[in-house]
């Protein structure tokens, strides 16, 4: 069995090169670094492309125009670099561009630290950049998700020509697990229909997100939107542990919902029935799993690393039905076990913090 | 009579323009970008390179360029076209790439994108239009805007102990080692044209001999941003503008340069040269069969930077998989990490990891006395807790853990080098909680030490510190 020992980081340039990605664009920044390094070492190797480039702004466009060749290409980044790419990730969208964004997020607002936080949701699922656009957004938990997951926001940024975004924490980065090697993909796709890779063939095309008449701009919007709609039906990923009897369900992704987890069972032994649902979409959020749990659940909580930005997603899914609760830390403080625990008791309890 | 056909390297139509008149371009009279697109479409297609052309516009008054240019087009975002040309043409070195840039563009919001572009050498054209001024937004003060000129955003005109100088890009490149050839022409008489079209012809022949990065600054008139008629306009750029933008070749190394020195490598998509590749990446310690886990671990190690701690928790780690369980390993990164204390957290267990953070270790390994301080107190009632004494005072409470005290340190310098204590408190762990059996754990290190002359050292490291401890009971 083809497998080794190793950071979420490297697991991310495992599964964009199985997945046929032949360009990564970069810029230097803790705690992502570690997928620039080992891009540098494998994408030239492999005769593909690595360029660290000046800015993230001139790495987003770089993906920018490999993409609009139709040929597989990443960046990563965290949280300050990651606004930084909003621009492009704009125009990607704009000109429906399939690409895939990485952003190992860290602590903020502005410098922060380089601890991990989840408080870059609001940016990655409401849309951080100018326009009526969206983000496919997935959020491993750990190392071989790292891989699997970035596989397949390539496969969905293909499919739907948008970008896909892998969001993670600086803990599922920076931690080492065993990832099983995958097979490298078939090439299924051609987008010769639409892209423009300097070839005969492609000539006549144009990759552009500019409509000056505002009915034809009007039209383009509501067809991404009509593809929006297409993600909501069809891509929305989650998983759940213990929800089905749960009095309690806890709604937490990344490095939280391990967390969370690893409490469940402790929970459960002291009688409280708590259950974890994890988004591995985070958009499209799995809201149609939370608003069916409102049949059996007496309250939801959503822990998360940052001052409550999932929660918002939870509460119109719950649209009022039952309480939804919030459990946050954030800055790089991660809530131990115990304090889960005591933050279960006292919902079920009805006690006060 | 002779009779002049519009250039093959433009669409005979211009059917994306909107609005009537799908013949005439969007310019204004008298504007220098019909002239600079001509010289560009003539030459694309005369030396056939239309078909694999790729013109990059930007956004400023030629964000239109895809109306015209009869070739793959893309439309960047402003002061990005350099950075977009870079891609295409890296991921397609046969490409034959434009990136064609006004002065707001180039030499303002985009003025890292322009440099580091040239100083990659890239091998692309990028052409110039220097006007003095934003023409699509409005008449505002460009980056090259002259000193005294009268802008929307300058209504006084430009001042230099208010908005700084008349910025000069090709003197500024020519600094540059990478650029093979930087020429600035004028368009303004038909003398300037025919120069201009002359640099603009040597830039593409040296991206298609692929002999790398090209820069013609076009200086170049717009007489609706400058409030001029074009006859006054062609007169103020030829006799006020080339005083500050001297015209003139200020690098051409084309004719030192190899053919297809500047072009990159790039290979497209193949899945079995990957799979070859990834393979490569894969463990070598090889299969085993499953080994028991007597007890699930929850380890944390704990010391000074350069104590081997972060490999300690890696060669653990690394029996774990051999031997088929679950295995987490989670460094505290960072600043800390360079600050002198190190620490990791590690799971070992038979089933799904919940949370990769140690909060409450059944095994604590200590190597510096803060560590002891830090982290003894977060051990579950019974844990294992390793001290190496060599370096340690303190000593643990032995009512509520079961300590392991062991010099590991000296050991390490019996064996041969302190740098080796980590090794030695991994055999110490192994006894202490009877994880794995001993054949397995050596076995799993020999394949795990890289360098195989330290591979003897190694084993007879562990081997101490796991007799120490069997032998203590």
């Amino acid at each position: 069995m083809a497998r080794q020992f190793m950071k979420g980081n490297d697991a991310i340039v495992v599964g964009a090169l199985a997945a046929g990605c032949r360009a990564y664009y970069g810029y230097p920044i803790t705690p992502a670094s570690e997928i620039a390094h080992a891009a540098a070492l494998h994408f030239p190797a492999l005769g593909g492309v690595f360029i660290q480039a000046e800015s993230e702004v001139a790495a987003m466009n770089m993906v920018y125009g490999t993409a609009g060749m139709g040929v597989r290409t990443m960046t990563a980044s965290s949280s300050p670099g990651f606004s930084l790419k909003q621009e492009g990730l704009s125009y990607a969208a704009g000109a429906e561009l399939p690409c895939v964004v990485v952003n190992i997020v860290r602590g903020g607002p502005g410098l922060g630290n380089i601890a991990p936080e989840q408080g870059d949701y609001f940016q990655i699922t409401k849309g951080g950049g100018h326009g009526n656009y969206r983000l496919i957004a997935l959020a491993p938990n750990g190392a071989q998700e790292m891989c699997d997951l970035t596989m397949h926001a390539f496969e969905l940024a293909d499919k739907y020509r948008n970008p896909a975004c892998i969001m993670a924490d600086g803990i599922t980065g920076q931690m080492m697990e065993v990832v099983e090697i995958p097979k490298a993909l078939p090439k299924t796709w051609d987008h010769t229909s639409w892209c423009v890779d300097g070839t005969p063939g492609t000539a006549g095309n144009l990759v552009s997100s500019i409509i000056l008449e505002p009915l034809e701009l009007e039209a383009h919007n509501l067809k991404l939107e009509a593809k929006y709609e297409q993600i909501r039906n069809h891509e929305v990923m989650f998983e759940k542990y213990a929800v089905d009897d749960a009095d309690l369900v806890v709604v937490a992704y990344g490095v939280v919902s391990r967390i969370v987890y690893s409490t469940v069972d402790q929970a459960r032994a002291e009688g409280l029935k708590v259950g974890l649902l994890r988004p591995i979409t985070v958009w499209p959020f799995p809201s149609a799993v939370i608003t069916s749990l409102c049949a059996t659940a007496k309250a939801f909580l959503a822990v998360e690393l940052s001052t409550g930005q999932m929660v918002e997603d939870v509460r119109l899914a719950v649209e009022g039905r039952k309480p939804v609760h919030f459990y946050g830390r954030c800055g790089g403080v991660v809530p131990g076990g115990d304090e889960l625990l005591a933050e279960y008791r006292r919902v079920l309890g009805g006690g006060s913090r | 009579m002779k009779t002049y056909e519009k250039s093959g390297g433009f669409f005979p139509v211009f059917e994306r323009k909107t609005g009537p008149a799908k013949d005439a371009t969007h310019y204004c009279p008298g504007c220098g970008h019909g002239n600079v697109h001509k010289m560009i479409a003539e030459a694309l297609e005369e030396f056939g390179l239309l078909g694999r052309s790729v013109f990059v516009s930007p956004v400023g008054c030629s964000v239109f360029g895809y109306y015209y240019f009869n070739c793959g087009n893309f439309q960047a975002a402003h002061g990005r076209a350099p950075a977009v040309a870079t891609a295409v043409k890296r991921t397609n070195p046969d490409s034959i790439v434009i990136s064609y840039q006004g002065d707001g563009d180039l030499a303002a919001i985009g003025t890292a994108e322009t440099i580091h572009t040239a100083n990659r050498g890239e091998n692309i054209c990028v052409f110039f239009v220097n006007n003095a001024i934003y023409g699509m937004t409005g008449g505002q003060m460009a980056p090259t805007t002259m000193i005294g000129q009268r802008s929307t955003t300058t209504p006084q005109g430009r001042i230099e102990t208010v908005h700084g100088n008349p910025i000069r890009m090709a003197e500024m490149l020519a600094t540059l080692p990478a650029p093979t050839y930087i020429e600035r022409v004028a368009i303004g008489d038909s003398k300037h044209i025919m120069k201009a079209r002359k640099a603009i012809r040597k830039a593409i022949r040296i991206q298609a001999e692929g002999k790398g990065y090209s820069f013609v600054e076009i200086v170049s008139a717009c007489p609706t941003g400058w409030k001029m008629d074009p006859v006054h306009a062609r007169e103020w750029l030829l006799e006020d503008m080339l005083k500050v933008f001297p015209l003139g070749v200020f690098k051409d190394e084309s004719d030192s340069r190899e053919e297809d020195s500047w072009l990159r490598r790039y290979d497209a998509y193949d899945p079995a040269v990957v799979d070859e590749y990834l393979d490569r990446l894969k463990s070598t310690l090889g299969d085993a069969e499953p080994v028991a886990l007597a007890e699930d671990l929850h380890c944390k190690f704990a010391g000074f930077g350069g104590q081997g701690i972060l490999t300690l928790g890696l060669l653990l780690s690394q029996i774990g998989m051999r031997a088929g369980q679950h295995v987490s390993w989670f460094p505290a990164y960072g600043p800390e990490m360079r600050g002198g204390t190190a620490n990791c957290s590690v799971n070992v267990c038979g089933s799904r990891i919940g949370t990769p953070l140690v909060e409450t270790p059944n095994v604590l390994v200590v190597m510096n006395q803060p560590s002891l301080d830090a982290f003894e107190k977060e051990v579950v009632d019974g844990g294992v807790i390793i001290i190496d004494t060599t370096i340690v005072e303190g000593r643990p409470d032995d009512k509520r853990l079961r300590p392991v005290l062991i010099p590991a340190t000296a050991i390490a310098d019996e064996v041969g080098t302190a740098k080796i204590a980590n090794v030695v408190v991994l055999g110490a762990l192994v006894a202490a909680t009877g994880c794995f059996p001993r054949a397995f754990c050596e076995d799993t290190l020999r394949a795990a030490i890289k360098k195989r002359s330290l591979v003897d050292m190694n084993i007879d490291a562990f081997g101490r510190g796991y007799e120490f401890v069997k032998n203590a009971r």
